[in-house]
C-alpha cells in the first residue's frame, strides 16, 4: 500500500454548541426533565456536545406543537407552498452540505468521503424529490377521479407523524423521513438516536433558516424511552422506524389496534451472489461497497457473500488483496474508506458475534490494519468456512464483518440467499441477462441490486420483505406511507 | 324435486386443505343452523392442528402459484366465476338460509359474488402496471419496482355475507399471487364449503384457497402467531380479537391489514385489498456497453 500523508478536511467549519435544548414550536427550549446526555466523537472519544433526554412531558409538548401547526398551518396549506418550503431547505442542505458532512463524521465516525459524496448529495436529492411531489399528490395513483369527474381528489395527509431514525445514516435518514411527510401534509416529531443528534439539531437550524411555520418539524432528542413514548403518544397518527427488528417488533405490537398507520425498515441479512461468469474486478469492488461501506453499519449491507465453488479461490485472493488496501483511520481523512464504529456498545456487539463466529468453526481473516489507540475501531474482517446455522449467517452483524459461504447450482444460491427471517436487499453478480432476471424473481428481498451493490436514490423505493420490515421509503411507492389511501 | 318416499342424499360439509377434502383430524364438527335456528347440517370444527396443516399446503402451493403467469391466474379466477355461475341455485338456497334473505335476494348476492370474481379476475395483469414503476434515477441504471405477492395470508372471513363477503376477501388475495388459509363464517360456514367444491373443480391448484370452518376465536391466535404466515386480513375478527391477533402478528412482522367500519360487500371495492397483500420489489441494473 502507498504511504499517503493525512489530508484531513477541517473541522473549523463546524460550529457545536456546547449544549442543545429540544426543538419544539420553532423554538429551542429546554427539556422539562433534567436528564442529559452527552454525544461523543466515536473516533476519538472527545465528548462532542450535551444534549437532552427528553420526557414523557417533553413528547407530549412536541406533539402538541406538531398537532396544532398540522390544523391551524400545514395541513391547510396549498401543495404548491409546501413544495416551496421543501424547495427552500433543499437548496439550504446544498448551500450547508460540507459543514454538514463534516458534521456528520464527527458525530457518527463515517469517512468523510462518505457523509460528502454520498448522505449529504442523497439527502439533498431526496428534499428535491418530494417538494416535487407536494402539489402532484392527486396524480400519484391513490385515489380515483372525483365525484364530478372533473379532477382527481387530493389524497388528505394521516396528521401528525412521529419518526424515530437510526445512527448509521442520521441526516439521510431523517430526510428520508420528513421530506415525504412534509410534502404529503403532515406534520412531524422527529427522534434521533443518542449516539447522532447533531446534525439533525443542525436540520431544525436549517427548518429556521427555511422560515418553516413553528410546529411543522419538532425534534426531541433522547433515547428508547423517548421513542417509545413518542410512537405511543395517543395524538400521532403515523408511526415511522428505522432500526433494528427487536425494537421494530415491540413498536408493532405498541402501535397494534390504534389505527396509526405503520411504517418499519428493519434489519437485514443480505446475500451477495457471485456467479462463476462474474465479472470478478467489479464483482470484487461490489463485495467490499456492499459490506465496508459505512463500517457495515448498513441495514441492507452484503453481510452474507454467496460464491459459486468453482471460483470460491480465486475470489476470495482477489477480495483479500483488494482488503489489504482499505485504509482505515481518521473519519475526517478524505482517504480513508474505512471509518469508526459508532459507539463501544456496537463495538461489544461486532467483537462478541466474531468470537461467536471462531467458537462455531468458521475461519477469520483480516487484512493487517493497525487500528488507532483512541476510540471504536473494528478491521475489515471475513469469515470462511461458515455454514448457514452459524450465528455470523443469520444474525445481522451491523459492522465491517463478512461471512462467506458457497453454492453450486442457481437454485440452490436461491435457497441459501431466502434462507433467513430478513428480506431487505440480496446482490446478484453475473454477466448472463436472463440468470439475472430469474434470480431477481426470486430473491426474496425489496431490493436487488445486479452487477452492482447499495445503490440509493430518491426516486426508487427501498423497503424490505418478511421481518425487514413493511412499507417503502422513496418513490412514488414512499407516498404511500404519509397519505390517508 | 324429491320423488315421494324417497330420502334426500345429504352432503357431509368437510373442510378444504391442500386440494382435498379432509374432516378435521380432530374428529370434532359442531351443528349449522338457519337464521331461523332450524337444524341444516354439521361443518368441521377445525383444530390448530388442521390449521397448520393449511398453513404448509398455502406454503407448499406458493411457488407454483405465485411463480404463474398473471394471464393464467385471471382466466382460473374467471374459470372460478364460471363454476359459481352454474352453481347459482344451490348457492342461493344455502344464502338464502343463512341469511334468512328472499331467495330473489339471495340470488342478486350470488350474482354480485360472480360478478366481483370476474372484477378481480381481471386485475390480474393490470394491477403490476398501476402498483409498478420504472424509477429514473440519476446515474446510469436501469431502476423498475415491481409488485410481488407477500406469499401465505390467512384471512378471517367476514361473518356476514356468507359467499359474497367471503369472495370478496379471498378474489383479491389470490388474484396477485398469494396463497390463503380462510376461516370461514362460524355462523354461516356451508356456502364456504360449496365454494370449496367450486374452486376444487376450477383448475385452481390445490393449497392455494384452504378453507377451515370453526371457531374463529380458536383459529384466528393460532394463525397470527405462526411464523410461516406473511398476512393477514382480519375482516371477519371482532375487535378484541383483532387486537390480539395483530399484537401476535408482530412477532415476525406480518403485514396486517384491518378495514376501518363494517364493509359494504355491494359497493366498489377499490384496490386496497389488492395492494394490502402486495410487496415492493426494487432491482437495480446498471447500463453500459
Amino acid at each position: 500500500m502507498f504511504e499517503y500523508a493525512p489530508a484531513p478536511e477541517s473541522r473549523d467549519i463546524v460550529d457545536i454548541r456546547p449544549s442543545y435544548g429540544l426543538f419544539v414550536n420553532g423554538e429551542w427550549v429546554d427539556s422539562l426533565g433534567d436528564e442529559r446526555a452527552k454525544t461523543i466523537n466515536p473516533a476519538s472519544e472527545e465528548v462532542l456536545a450535551e444534549f437532552a433526554m427528553a420526557d414523557d412531558a417533553d413528547v407530549d409538548r412536541a406533539v402538541a406543537a406538531a398537532r396544532k401547526a398540522y390544523e391551524s398551518v400545514w395541513g391547510r396549506l396549498p401543495g404548491r407552498e409546501r413544495a416551496k418550503y421543501l424547495f427552500r431547505i433543499a437548496r439550504i442542505i446544498q448551500e450547508r452540505a460540507r459543514e454538514l458532512a463534516v458534521l456528520e463524521s464527527l458525530d457518527n465516525g463515517k469517512p468523510i468521503r462518505e457523509s460528502r459524496d454520498v448522505d449529504l448529495p442523497l439527502v439533498a436529492a431526496h428534499f428535491f424529490y418530494y417538494a416535487g411531489w407536494a402539489d402532484k399528490l392527486a396524480y400519484a395513483g391513490f385515489g380515483r377521479r372525483t365525484a364530478d369527474g372533473a379532477g382527481f381528489a387530493d389524497p388528505r395527509p394521516l396528521g401528525v407523524a412521529a419518526q424515530v431514525i437510526p445512527w448509521n445514516f442520521p441526516l439521510l435518514m431523517l430526510a428520508w423521513k420528513v421530506a415525504p411527510a412534509l410534502a404529503c401534509g403532515n406534520t412531524v416529531v422527529l427522534k434521533p438516536a443518542e449516539t447522532t443528534p447533531l446534525t439533525a439539531l443542525a436540520f431544525a437550524e436549517i427548518c429556521r433558516q427555511a422560515d418553516l411555520p413553528p410546529g411543522v418539524v419538532n425534534i426531541v432528542t433522547g433515547a428508547g424511552a423517548t421513542g417509545a413514548a413518542l410512537v405511543a403518544h395517543p395524538d400521532v397518527n403515523k408511526v415511522a422506524f428505522t432500526g433494528s427488528t427487536e425494537v421494530g417488533r415491540q413498536i408493532a405490537r405498541t402501535v397494534a389496534g390504534t389505527g396509526k398507520k405503520l411504517t418499519l425498515e428493519l434489519g437485514g441479512k443480505a446475500a451477495n451472489i457471485v456467479f462463476d461468469d462474474a465479472p470478478l474486478d467489479q464483482a470484487v469492488e461490489g463485495i467490499v461497497n456492499g459490506i465496508f461501506f459505512n463500517q457495515g453499519h448498513v441495514c441492507c449491507a452484503g453481510s452474507r457473500l454467496l460464491v459459486q465453488e468453482s471460483i470460491e479461490e480465486e475470489l476470495l485472493a482477489a477480495l483479500k488483496r483488494r482488503l489489504g488496501t482499505l485504509r482505515l483511520g481518521d473519519p475526517l481523512d478524505k482517504n480513508t474508506d474505512i471509518g469508526a464504529i459508532n459507539s463501544a456498545a456496537q463495538l461489544d456487539k461486532i467483537k462478541e458475534l466474531s468470537e461467536a463466529g471462531e467458537q462455531e468453526g468458521a475461519e477469520r481473516w483480516s487484512p493487517p490494519c493497525p487500528l488507532p489507540d483512541k476510540g471504536f475501531w473494528f478491521p475489515p474482517t471475513l469469515f470462511t468456512g461458515v455454514a448457514q446455522s452459524h450465528r455470523i449467517a443469520r444474525e445481522e452483524i451491523f459492522g465491517p464483518v463478512l461471512s462467506v459461504l458457497t453454492f453450486r447450482t442457481p437454485a440452490e444460491a436461491v435457497e441459501k440467499a431466502n434462507n433467513t427471517p430478513y428480506g431487505l436487499s440480496a446482490g446478484v453478480w453475473t454477466e448472463k441477462g436472463s440468470r439475472i432476471l430469474w434470480m431477481a424473481e426470486r430473491l426474496r428481498a425489496g431490493v436487488v441490486w445486479s452487477n452492482t451493490f447499495n445503490r440509493f436514490d430518491p426516486t426508487s423505493p427501498f423497503g424490505g420483505y418478511k421481518e425487514s420490515g413493511y412499507g417503502r421509503e422513496g418513490g412514488v411507492h414512499g407516498l404511500e406511507a404519509y397519505l390517508d389511501v | 324435486m324429491t320423488e315421494p318416499g324417497r330420502l334426500t342424499v345429504r352432503k357431509t360439509y368437510k373442510l378444504y386443505i391442500g386440494g382435498a377434502f379432509p374432516r378435521s383430524e380432530s374428529g370434532r364438527s359442531y351443528p349449522v343452523t338457519s337464521s331461523k335456528g332450524d337444524f341444516l347440517a354439521n361443518a368441521a370444527l377445525a383444530s390448530r392442528k388442521d390449521a397448520r396443516d393449511a398453513v404448509i399446503a398455502a406454503r407448499k402451493a406458493f411457488p407454483g402459484w405465485s411463480g404463474a403467469t398473471a394471464y393464467n391466474r385471471g382466466q382460473i379466477l374467471y374459470r372460478i366465476a364460471e363454476m359459481l355461475e352454474g352453481r347459482r341455485a344451490q348457492f342461493a338456497d344455502e344464502v338464502a338460509a343463512a341469511d334468512g334473505v328472499s331467495a330473489r335476494k339471495a340470488g342478486e348476492l350470488v350474482d354480485a359474488a360472480v360478478d366481483r370474481l370476474v372484477w378481480y379476475a381481471g386485475w390480474s395483469d393490470k394491477i403490476g402496471a398501476i402498483r409498478g414503476s420504472a424509477n429514473p434515477v440519476a446515474g446510469p441504471y436501469l431502476n423498475l419496482s415491481t409488485a410481488e405477492p407477500v406469499g401465505v395470508v390467512a384471512v378471517a372471513a367476514p361473518p356476514e355475507g356468507p359467499l359474497l363477503g367471503l369472495i370478496s376477501v379471498i378474489a383479491p388475495v389470490i388474484v396477485t399471487g398469494n396463497t390463503c388459509v380462510v376461516v370461514a363464517s362460524e355462523r354461516a360456514p356451508l356456502p364456504a364449503v360449496t365454494l370449496a367444491e367450486a374452486l376444487a373443480t376450477s383448475d385452481l391448484p390445490g393449497g392455494v384457497v384452504n378453507l377451515l370452518t370453526g371457531r374463529l376465536g380458536e383459529l384466528a391466535p393460532w394463525l397470527a402467531s405462526h411464523m410461516d404466515v406473511n398476512a393477514l386480513d382480519l375482516t371477519g375478527c371482532p375487535d378484541d380479537l383483532a387486537l390480539s391477533c395483530e399484537q401476535a402478528a408482530a412477532e415476525n412482522l406480518k403485514r396486517v391489514f384491518r378495514p376501518s367500519g363494517k364493509p359494504d360487500w355491494l359497493a366498489d371495492p377499490g384496490t386496497a385489498r389488492l395492494t394490502a397483500f402486495l410487496e415492493t420489489k426494487t432491482v437495480w441494473h446498471p447500463i453500459g456497453v
